[in-house]
């Protein structure tokens, strides 16, 4: 059985394209950038090359890069750094629906100190700009806002937000580990100062992360050692991967289009078949303000993680904000921060798309959810009183 | 992904005894669709008064479903009193293990069995003056405390696993803590050798069904009580255990371990000469 990879907001697979660019550089190329060998050099020539393409994608410089392991490494040295930086300052701007690399890490810095404001959104999923502006104090010592949210695609306004932040001195971050590759980002146009992604949601490898560091912003290196990425973070660079990583980032680039009209227009007719086939269920965040590869629909009165393993039958990879699959006991607190019922939320499905996702495949879903949703609802004690109260009617 | 066995992956995917009793004579609902499992079970009995019927409507998870599916298998042809005996640890058994964070579906289960029953016999279906412990899910100290005493728990995450109380805000945390104490101090007591020799025979007798046979059967073995003279517990070894290489740790590491738990301290575990 062919898989069908609905769960891009999680993981991706490693573009064959990147593969092939990074192969080289594991057993032939292996050579250390920081050598004065031309063997060593011809690598670091090839990482220059890498730091341009990634500076690309993103409207930024290639000295405004620094590789780093992941997206929480780089989500934790951008705000570590901004704390670093105003020592004196204790106060944190930041969102009820963060990654937990920004919101556990909030949580314990709250424990050592600062105070901590988790702006709240609305049912879907947007922030009240009012509300946010309200919040900086001249004691904020930096802002995190994640661009675009990983469990509703739901888009924040962050480049409005970071002027704001701006024009009262404060350091702005962003998250932007599911935005970058999927919609337009150009940095020299914003005020962000700092923005992390991660390889591995754009067909890089995992392991490979970037943080975007303003020229002029200060920064206080997270890890401390060798004179790599210009002393801002410490290690020997993880060469093939950061060669793939600019591969990656060349092709989304090349990419950002079709994200933006085949993946949007299968992501729609998934959304659409479902809402028409299935009684009863609804799209979790708002709809325009949305990333185009993602959908989070929510089946009521079936739990979520009834109908990942009925879809795994099937090979069909997608995600639940339900509380049996989040490993805790409440569903997303994404999903809570909207106040989507309980009821609703246990019964979520995040649907994730890539430009490899083809229509049979969309079909394929749309033929086989129902009957799953049908079957699992025939089991719920709750589904019989609807259903005799929708016939009643 | 969670680790099931493959009798909880088959007991979701073909789930038995769905659906509910015509003209039941047992009916119960427990849980809710806001904490994220519930089941409804009822149960007709036949002229001799043993469960001829069981079914279940449940909306949660796969262990949830499974475990469902698992209790009416279990208690069908059992008496009102035998099912009464069906523990949470003996679906979970039955199915092969639960990983620990799901142990709560099972709980679930049981409960579920204990309202029908408290419904066909007419009886209250609330405890009469337990207090919610855990706003969040729900939970009453009386929960918490059956399933710290039938489960052997020590810890709140231990408690959080059986009966989700604490899963949520964590407001609760101490009064599960303090609870945690209590049950272990009163059960400490218990098990000093005040006791008589029959009570001490029925705390074996019923440790030996409750917790050790259902392990022993899983491997197709079995262990019988033969004599009790004083500290030492004579039993015999039955089915696969009788040829079993490894039966005499078995006694010693698990059947006397839970026996000096469950029962008294100075228990010692002797086979019966064959």
């Amino acid at each position: 059985m062919n898989t069908v990879y609905l769960d891009n907001n999680a993981t991706t697979q490693v573009a064959p394209e990147v593969l092939e660019a990074m192969l080289p550089y594991f057993h032939e190329y292996y050579g250390n950038p920081s050598s004065m060998h031309s063997f060593g050099g011809q690598v670091a020539k090839k990482l220059r090359e890498a730091r341009e393409q990634v500076a690309a994608l993103i409207g930024a410089t290639p000295d405004e890069i620094i590789f780093t392991s992941c997206g929480t490494e780089s989500d934790n040295a951008a705000i570590r750094s901004a704390l670093a930086t105003y020592p004196e300052r204790r106060h944190i701007v930041t969102s009820r629906v963060e990654h937990p690399a920004v919101k556990v890490l909030c949580a314990h810095l709250a424990g050592q100190g600062y105070r901590i404001t988790e702006l709240p959104v609305d049912k879907n999923g947007l922030l009240d700009m009012e509300q946010f502006v309200g919040s900086l104090t001249p004691d904020t010592a930096v802002v995190s806002l994640m661009w675009a949210n990983n469990e509703t695609g739901v888009i924040f306004p962050v480049e409005k937000a970071a002027e704001l932040a701006h024009e009262r001195g404060i350091p702005f971050h962003t998250d932007a580990v599911q935005s970058t590759g999927k919609i337009p980002i150009d940095l020299k146009k914003s005020m962000i100062d700092m923005l992390s992604f991660s390889g591995h949601k754009l067909h890089a490898p995992k392991g490979i992360g970037v943080l975007y560091v303003r020229k002029g912003t200060r920064f206080s290196p997270f890890l401390i050692g060798g004179h790599q990425e210009k002393g801002r973070r410490g290690g020997t660079e993880n060469t093939p991967s950061i060669i793939g990583m600019g591969k990656a980032c060349e092709l989304a680039a090349r990419h950002l289009s079709a994200e933006n009209s085949a993946v949007r227009r299968l992501r729609d007719r998934l959304e659409e078949a479902l809402l028409a086939r299935i009684p009863q269920c609804r799209v979790n965040g708002d709809i325009l303000q949305r990333l185009p590869n993602t959908t989070n629909i929510s089946f009521e009165f079936v739990e979520g993680e009834g109908i990942l393993l009925l879809m795994n039958e099937y090979a069909i990879c997608a995600s639940s904000g339900s509380a049996c699959t989040s490993g805790s006991l409440q569903p997303s607190h994404v999903l809570r921060a909207m106040g989507v019922p309980f009821t609703m939320a246990h019964g979520s499905i995040r649907f994730s798309l890539s430009t490899y996702n083809t229509e049979e495949e969309i079909d394929f879903v749309i033929e086989k959810l129902p009957p799953i949703i049908e079957r699992l609802r025939g089991m719920s004690p709750y589904w019989t009183s609807v259903a005799q109260a929708c016939a009643s009617v | 992904m969670w680790e099931y066995t493959d009798k909880v992956r088959e007991h979701f995917l073909n789930p038995r005894n769905v659906g509910e009793v015509d003209q039941p004579d047992g009916v119960a609902e427990v849980g809710s669709i806001a904490c994220g499992d519930a089941i409804k079970l009822s149960f007709k009995l036949d002229e001799n008064k043993r469960i001829q019927e069981a079914k279940f409507k449940t909306f949660g998870c796969a262990s949830a479903i499974a475990s469902s599916s698992a209790l009416t298998e279990m208690i069908k042809g059992m008496t009102l009193e035998e099912a009464q005996k069906v523990t949470n640890q003996d679906i979970a058994t039955y199915l092969g293990g639960l990983p620990e964070e799901k142990m709560h579906c099972s709980v679930m289960g049981k409960e579920a069995l204990e309202k029908a029953i408290e419904n066909y016999q007419g009886a209250p279906a609330k405890e009469p003056g337990a207090q919610i412990v855990c706003e969040c899910f729900g939970v009453t100290d009386r929960e918490i405390e059956r399933a710290v005493r039938e489960n052997n728990l020590t810890t709140v995450e231990d408690v959080t696993n059986y009966t989700k109380a604490g899963g949520g805000c964590g407001n609760c945390h101490d009064a599960i803590r303090q609870i945690i104490e209590r049950v272990r101090a009163e059960a400490k007591p218990a098990a000093t050798p005040k006791m008589t020799n029959i009570q001490k025979i029925r705390m074996i007798e019923e440790a030996l069904e409750r917790e050790i046979r259902p392990s022993l059967k899983h491997d197709g073995g079995d262990i019988e009580l033969i004599d009790v003279v004083g500290n030492r517990v004579i039993v015999a070894v039955r089915g696969a255990c009788a040829v079993c290489k490894a039966s005499e740790s078995t006694l010693k590491l698990f059947v006397e371990a839970k026996l000096r738990e469950l029962v008294s301290p100075d228990l010692i575990i002797e086979e019966v000469a064959p």
